[in-house]
């Protein structure tokens, strides 16, 4: 299976093919087996390699590579060093222990989200253009993590968003989503082309872009710490990560990509997709271990959105926007975890993230099912009798989120903040912020639960009426995610909870080989008992949070409003998101639009002013050659023709073609004849010869 | 005994009647029965001289003349069936083939 690794991706490309081709005419039924079916056998295929990767004997370093074909043979240039590179682009697949993780969370949970669609999706139109695109996406997030270098991870960087904008605009007929979609895709432009540029940096830097060969560089020594092209490279990488994984300042375009269907926002906007940024940040550890300062940016873009994205969060009504700032502020968790040294914590975070994350998605995707399309908490309340299964499987991510023990959330969480305390290059700030990013999460989260399933009932009489539990191909979804929330955090169990008992830590152990030859920077000192204590502490954080959500929403809902009169002012600011795309809109988007509008006016003025007056002055000589054609030319030979015909006039008229004309002449020379020979006439015509 | 000047006085006026009626009439009809007008004043000029040469010449060349007519007779009625399918009219001042 290792061998034929590249039919992973290939699966759900064939998928995608079928559907945009030819699924127009297929019905539901055809379009499930194939778009659904395809992604399946990629899951059990990456599953099959994952068993095959961990039977690998020690020596292979635990990498596989497996090199396809030479893709840009570019040939020999001469590095910025000054020492001659050869420099080849392969297309290749890699499978590490961090591939294995983003190929099994990518194709698990992406096959699920599959599943899920097929009933959330079931009423809508354009059904084969969904699964056509959810299959490509499948293709690009699958070529991202399974490529061996950075050129062929920007494809699949490119196709993810190319697929994200397709899917944000899948309502294209709504003006506001067809603008979402435009909005995502130029905003990570912004992130692209600093990717791009790190790419460039890259190649002229270390000849290559595979990523063994660069790790290898990186790690051998040739470059000092915080060297400045190394530290450029990784803020240039970073300036990409923040474009797609919505860190600021690039992080506006994801609450808006909430325009798109729902399974799309947890597959694409949730679980996949904007991990990548920190996927990518991960991958490349080495550059990144290179260069403290890339790293403390890292950490701090990453504590800044966390709390920012979290804060806006607190006040929001539309149920998928909280899940989007929280999707923002959890990802701003994953690079604080990678900005402070701790890769593995961060990749662990994004695991988990992906399970609960997209299980709240899809739940909030069941409520609105349910709810006849109804997307503000504030018009829901008391739903936790009418569907049960949606409301405990959400309870359990909602738990897992804010780290409640023993959910997920709580050891990736958990590991994050104790490492941001204790890690190689950790801060106290980063741990306050951390600290107070959960507490904030808990309530935040339990505030959408309580809004939604608890309470009074605000459903309006006509969504009252079609109020359904959703169908079974979403609730098997929601289930095997809310399994996957409540459990998947022990492979990730910390060594400090383990009592000696068992040896825990088996996910960071398995990813350890990608990090380790990085410079050691030994961690602080640091207690175990403060370890204890700060779990402790942040249990109790959660739990405080999801109090005053309980009370403020299910004792008192009066409370809430009394708190925004109160006051008016920060609530104000936060509702309108601290008015951050107005801020653009005036410092860029107006700018660079005005200069779009002034380059229309010279194009319109200047450069097709003087195309149109080439065009005149040729028409202008086109007239004047014209005339002398006509009146000249033609004229003179007119006249040939003019004086022939007067010349000729004498013999004209009398060839009438009348037989009696012809008749009379023969009668007159007859005559002629006679008098010729008439004797009277004989002495006239003798005179006149 | 009535003398040859006769005849031929006879004949010369016969062929003008047949030429002016040639040359004035419209109707190809008429044309082509004043050309009999016109044989037929050269068959009497035939016979005078004949009469008056006493030879038997001129009637043979008179009942040659009169087959001439009865041929040229049947091809003339043709030519105006042929002429009348195609321009619809037997009038020879609207037609001017000739010309061309």
């Amino acid at each position: 299976m290792l061998n034929l690794i590249w039919l992973i991706p290939v699966f759900p490309l064939l998928g995608a093919a079928i559907q945009l081709f030819f699924g127009r005419r297929a019905s539901n039924r055809a379009v499930n087996a194939v778009s659904v079916g395809l992604p399946g056998l990629s899951f059990v295929w990456a599953v099959g390699c994952f068993i095959q990767f961990l039977g690998l004997p020690e020596s292979s370093h635990h990498i596989f590579l497996k090199h396809l074909y030479t893709w840009l043979p570019a040939g020999a240039f001469h590095l910025s060093n000054g020492t001659l590179a050869n420099f080849n682009v392969n297309v290749g697949m890699q499978l590490d222990p961090l591939s294995c993780v983003m190929v099994l969370v990518v194709t698990g949970v992406g096959f699920l989200i599959h599943v899920y669609s097929t009933g959330y999706m079931a009423h809508e139109g354009g059904y084969y253009r969904f699964f056509g695109y959810l299959n490509l996406f499948m293709f690009s997030m699958l070529v991202l993590v399974l490529a061996d270098n950075y050129l062929m991870m920007f494809v699949g960087w490119e196709g993810v968003g190319l697929c994200s904008y397709l899917l944000i605009g899948f309502y294209f007929h709504r003006k506001s989503a067809s603008d979402a979609g435009k909005k995502a895709f130029i905003v990570n432009r912004i992130g692209d082309a600093a990717f791009l540029m790190g790419t460039m940096l890259m190649v002229v830097t270390f000849g290559s872009l595979d990523f063994h060969s660069i790790t290898e560089a990186a790690r051998s020594g040739q470059f000092l710490m915080g060297s400045g092209v190394i530290t450029t490279i990784c803020i240039l990488l970073f300036i990409g990560a923040t474009g797609k994984s919505a860190q600021i300042p690039l992080y506006i375009w994801l609450p808006d990509a909430m325009e798109g269907p729902t399974p799309v926002s947890a597959l694409i906007h949730a679980a996949t997709m904007v991990t990548a940024g920190v996927y990518m940040v991960a991958r490349s550890n080495a550059l990144f271990a290179l260069s403290p300062k890339a790293l403390a940016l890292v950490a701090g873009i990453g504590a800044a959105t966390a709390i920012w994205a979290a804060s806006i969060g607190l006040v929001q009504n539309d149920i998928k926007r909280v899940l989007a700032y929280s999707t923002v502020s959890q990802l701003g968790y994953m690079f604080l975890a990678c900005g402070v040294g701790a890769y593995t914590a961060g990749v662990f975070h994004l695991m988990t993230h992906a399970f609960f994350k997209a299980l709240l998605f899809l739940g909030s995707g069941s409520v609105i099912h349910a709810m006849s399309g109804e997307q503000d908490m504030r018009k829901m309340g008391a739903l936790k009798s009418k569907i049960p299964v949606t409301y405990w499987t959400m309870l359990i991510a909602a738990g897992a989120i804010s780290g409640i023990p023993p959910l997920a959330g709580f050891f990736s969480k958990d590991e994050i903040l104790w490492q941001s305390f204790s890690g190689p290059y950790s801060h106290p700030l980063l741990w306050t912020v951390g600290w107070v990013c959960a507490g904030m999460t808990a309530f935040y989260m339990f505030r959408l639960i309580f809004m939604t399933f608890w309470g009074e009932s605000h459903v309006s009489h006509e969504a009252e009426h079609h109020l359904h539990e959703s169908p079974r191909p979403m609730l098997i979804p929601l289930v095997t995610l809310a399994v996957l929330s409540a459990v998947g955090g022990f492979i990730g169990w910390p060594k400090s909870l383990t009592l000696s008992l068992f040896r825990g830590e088996w996910f960071g152990r398995f990813l350890d080989p990608v990090f380790e030859g990085n410079p050691v920077i030994p961690p602080r000192e640091s207690a175990l008992t403060w370890e204890y204590f700060l779990m402790a502490l942040s249990v109790v954080t959660a739990i405080v949070g999801i109090s005053i959500a309980y009370r403020m929403y299910v004792q008192q809902p009066e409370l809430s409003d009394r708190m925004a009169n109160a006051f008016s002012g920060y609530y104000k600011v936060l509702l309108h998101k601290y008015y951050i795309d107005e801020i653009y809109d005036a410092l860029f988007v107006h700018r660079v639009k005005n200069l779009g509008n002034l380059l229309a006016a010279f194009d319109m003025g200047v450069i097709d002013g003087g195309v149109n007056g080439v065009g005149w002055t040729g028409r202008m000589l086109g007239v004047i050659s014209s005339w002398w054609d006509k009146w000249i030319i033609d004229g003179l030979v007119n006249l040939v023709a003019f004086v022939t015909r007067l010349l000729s006039w004498p013999a004209r008229i009398i060839q009438t073609g009348m037989v009696q004309n012809y008749a009379w002449f023969i009668t007159l020379g007859v005559l002629i004849f006679m008098a010729y020979y008439f004797a009277p006439f004989r002495a006239f015509f003798a005179w006149l010869f | 005994m009535i003398p040859t000047e006769y005849y031929i006085y006879l004949g010369t006026a016969l062929f003008a009647v047949g030429v002016v009626g040639v040359l004035t009439r419209r109707n190809v009809l008429i044309i082509l029965m004043s050309i009999e007008l016109i044989l037929n004043a050269v068959n009497i000029n035939l016979m005078a001289f004949s009469q008056y040469f006493k030879s038997v010449d001129g009637q043979v060349f008179a009942i040659f003349v009169i087959t001439d007519a009865a041929a040229e007779a049947a091809v003339g009625l043709g030519l105006i069936i042929a002429l009348f399918r195609n321009k619809e009219t037997v009038n020879a001042d609207e037609i001017d083939l000739l010309k061309w």
